[in-house]
């Protein structure tokens, strides 16, 4: 058996795995789950470290896949995956949205603070701390300067555009340090060849620096895209933008109790939507391949 | 026109330990078409002083010439060529890629560079192997490449920092040969850093035997082994006692011989 | 101190006049525009305004930084120490290797806290368990991967000395093994510290007890009471450097004296 396929078949028995460890929990765990350091008589106490085993609780899997199948809130509406593969496609291009801006933005800080040392010392921990403050924070803010200039008139600035620019702020921070880590890379005798040739900033930014980057710089695009899904999910549960994933995993979080399979569809939405963006950009990792040669594989 | 004139020459750097003199009172003259090797132990300022001659560093002292120009002048005018001890190739290009890197910096057409290449290529024996990468090269032929890069513009000047010294005996040898005939045709000066008493002797017109602390001059030797560099010279005579004439001068003092004892 | 050396003082200085010099101007450019000019919206407060609500909230403000912090290290020491012992196992077993890694791909690409929900309703919505999962799932991934990284780092010649003296599987681990991959665990558990503060912050926006900074804020910023938002977000913020700080100060300490 091939590599490739061997590690595919392994990858597919871990999967397999999980889903037999959930049912196995589901058959052979304690009915109440496992509590630990409960108080007799004071219900609520304690901290549950295992959950219930019932089926409100923990659905089987099987319930869960044929809930995607059952129509949505009942009656007549469309199967529970439509609306999940709709508001998933919704957010997913949000979220290539807010990924190019934040690929641009990120890029170009990049590019400026590798150019003027200055630049790298006196923007690179702001850049750093930036990430440490909660998105749920300033989304209000970008909403309502968005809707601003929607109503000034000047440009049309539709709701689900504060979403993506919310989401850029995420994926900007590895795109930065990336290109910044990656312009730095290539060898000092690389660096000393070029001087020789007398070739200026512009030329060696283009044959040396750019291609010498490109193994920093896909990791970091990667990074980039799962992160502007996250950022595209929280902005619309704290702007609440109808349409998107994040307003139906909590709406459908809120039935869980009459629903419990329902709440499941937009979470494997969800996780279906990290790994397509993720996969995108590994595509573009395959066209870049001769830029990669003589990588350090891991 | 001289290739190299240095006169009275310093390097000094500065280190958290205090001032290092990697380099004092250089004078040298490498007239064109000349081979000089530059050897001597580590520290002794060799790479230092080629790596001034290149203006990849500035000397602290003294006037350096190069082509009647300073240093800074030779390299905008692209008067040298350059090779070091890794062939640093660009890993993301072919070998002809390689080789037409300095072409492409300075505008040459298309069909020039092509033209170029191929005539490259042919000089060192890898016309096969131009759409290889490098990682697909052994480390012979890496080093080839390079040289046909340094070579791309004809410069008259050609300066090597250790360019065998990662290189098997055998490839060495073989290489050393390339370069002499490669030399002697194209006319260029050549200052040769090296480890090898044997190599410099081989290929040069001149050996710049140099010591450390600090790092200076101490003899130059000529070797007068005349044009022709064959793989014979390496087993005559007059070649031993050259070698070991730079081998005395490196030592300080004479050398005993096994059948003199 | 030699003469090159004297050249280099201001420069040192500059890397630190820099990034403050910056700062300030950010901050001095924030305050023009909301105090100075109003010309800003409603929700984005003033500076001053941000300080006062922290003074006059500074009890509460606590109380809850607590139960955030709390959350984000009950998961990064679960993460962590789940991540040191799937690794080992990785690292001996290929086929375990195998089925965790496209799991562990798969991980750090998804948004985790989409889960939140229904690890609340799993474990109950009044239990601040769910949230301190989320946070070991997103601690997890770094710490394996850096950890896993380090553990097969040693480089072969010094396996072969090792060898070559008659050391046993565990000697070798020991003496070899452990200290290599030791300045890795430390770079892990450095980015998780983040990720799980983060992570602990933003599930709370899915879900679970009213309490916690993420609750705050997003409770506070609806309502239009921007600059007690602002206020919480002082919180989660010095909650997040406070924690990277002290990982990257064990990070320093453990690498002292290394090759990089």
């Amino acid at each position: 058996m091939s590599r490739s396929r061997a590690a595919i078949a392994w990858g597919a028995l871990g999967v397999l795995a999980v889903l037999v460890a959930w049912e196995l929990y589901k058959f052979l765990g304690p009915a109440d789950g496992l509590v630990v350091g409960a108080v007799a008589g004071e219900t609520g106490s304690g901290v549950m470290i295992l959950p219930r085993t019932n089926d409100r609780a923990m659905p089987h899997i099987w319930d869960m896949v044929a809930r995607l199948f059952q129509s949505a809130s009942g009656g007549d509406t469309p199967p529970l995956i439509v609306p999940v593969v709709t508001a998933a496609l919704t957010t997913l291009g949000i979220a290539a949205v807010g990924w190019l801006i934040g690929v641009a933005v990120g890029a170009l800080l990049g590019l400026v603070m590798q150019r003027w040392r200055l630049a790298e010392w006196g923007l690179l921990p702001w850049i750093v701390v930036s990430q440490t403050v909660p998105l749920i924070a300033f989304a209000p803010l970008i909403a309502s300067i968005g809707s601003q200039v929607d109503r000034a008139g000047t440009i049309p600035w539709p709701q689900w555009l504060s979403v993506a620019v919310i989401a850029s702020y995420l994926a900007f921070f590895p795109v930065a340090v990336g290109v910044l880590r990656g312009l730095e890379a290539p060898d000092r005798i690389h660096l000393d060849l070029m001087k020789t040739y007398a070739a200026g900033y512009w030329p060696t930014l283009f044959r040396l620096r750019l291609p010498a980057a490109v193994p920093h710089l896909l990791p970091a695009l990667r990074l980039a895209a799962a992160n502007a899904v996250v950022g595209a999910v929280v902005a619309e549960v704290s702007i609440g933008m109808r349409g998107g994933i994040g307003r139906m995993l909590i709406q459908l979080a809120g039935q869980g109790s009459s629903d419990p399979a329902a709440p499941w569809g937009p979470t494997f939405g969800s996780i279906a939507l990290g790994l397509v963006a993720a996969g995108s950009v590994a595509l573009v990792g395959l066209g870049l391949r001769n830029y990669r040669r003589g990588e350090a594989t891991v | 026109m001289s290739a190299v004139i240095a006169k009275g020459v310093g390097k000094t750097f500065g280190t958290k330990a205090g001032d290092v003199v990697a380099l004092t009172e250089v004078e040298l003259t490498v007239e064109a078409g000349e081979f000089v090797s530059l050897i001597g132990p580590s520290g002794c300022g060799k790479s230092t002083l080629l790596r001034l001659i290149a203006d990849l560093d500035s000397a602290t002292t003294g006037e350096l010439e190069v082509f009647g120009k300073p240093a800074r002048q030779a390299r905008i005018n692209q008067d040298y060529g350059i090779a070091f001890q890794q062939a640093g190739l660009l890993p993301w290009r072919t070998v002809a890629g390689n080789i037409a890197l300095p072409l492409e910096l300075h505008g040459v057409s298309k069909k020039a560079r092509a033209d170029r290449v191929a005539e490259l290529a042919a000089l060192v024996g890898l016309e096969e192997f131009v759409d290889r990468y490098p990682d697909q090269l052994s480390g012979g032929m890496q080093q080839r490449v390079a040289i046909a890069r340094a070579l791309a513009e004809q410069p008259r000047l050609l300066l090597m920092d250790e360019p065998f010294g990662a290189l098997d005996e055998m490839t060495r040898e073989y290489l050393q040969g390339e370069l002499a005939r490669i030399a002697a045709d194209t006319g260029a000066a050549v200052v040769f850093v090296t480890h090898s008493i044997p190599e410099a002797v081989f290929l040069s017109d001149r050996v710049v035997v140099m010591s450390p602390r600090p790092g200076r001059i101490t003899d130059i030797l000529t070797t007068g082994l005349g044009d022709a560099r064959t793989e014979a010279l390496r087993e005559s005579p007059e070649y031993f006692e050259r070698v070991t004439a730079v081998r005395e001068a490196l030592h300080g003092a004479p050398v005993e011989r096994a059948n003199e004892r | 101190m030699s003469s090159v050396e004297a050249l280099r003082e201001p420069q040192r200085a500059l890397r630190f006049i820099a990034p403050i010099a910056v700062g300030l101007i950010i901050l001095a450019l924030w305050f023009l525009v909301v105090d100075v000019l109003h010309a800003a919206p409603r929700a984005l407060p003033s500076p001053v305004a941000i300080v006062g609500q922290i003074a006059d909230h500074y009890d509460i403000i606590l109380e809850d930084m607590g139960i955030t912090a709390t959350n984000a290290l009950v998961g990064l020491a679960v993460g962590a120490v789940v991540a040191i012992v799937l690794a080992a196992l990785a690292a001996t077993f290929r086929p375990i290797d195998g089925m965790l890694a496209p799991l562990v791909a798969a991980i750090a690409v998804v948004p985790i806290v989409a889960i939140t929900p229904i690890l609340n309703t799993m474990f109950g919505a009044s239990s601040q368990f769910g949230r301190q999962y989320v946070a070991a799932i997103a601690a997890f991934v770094p710490v394996f991967v850096n950890v896993l990284r380090g553990l097969r780092q040693t480089r072969p010649v010094h396996r072969d000395v090792l060898r070559a003296s008659g050391a046993n599987g565990l000697q070798t681990f020991r003496v070899l093994t452990l200290p290599t991959a030791l300045p890795y665990l430390l770079t892990g558990l450095r980015i998780a510290s983040s990720i799980a503060v983060i992570a602990a912050l933003v599930a709370e926006y899915f879900g679970g007890p009213a309490d916690g900074i993420g609750t705050a804020i997003a409770s506070y910023a609806k309502s239009g009471h921007a600059a007690l938002a602002f206020a919480y977000v002082a919180g989660g913020i010095a909650i997040g450097l406070v924690l990277f700080l002290v990982m990257s100060l064990l990070e320093r300490l453990v690498t002292r004296g290394r090759p990089v």
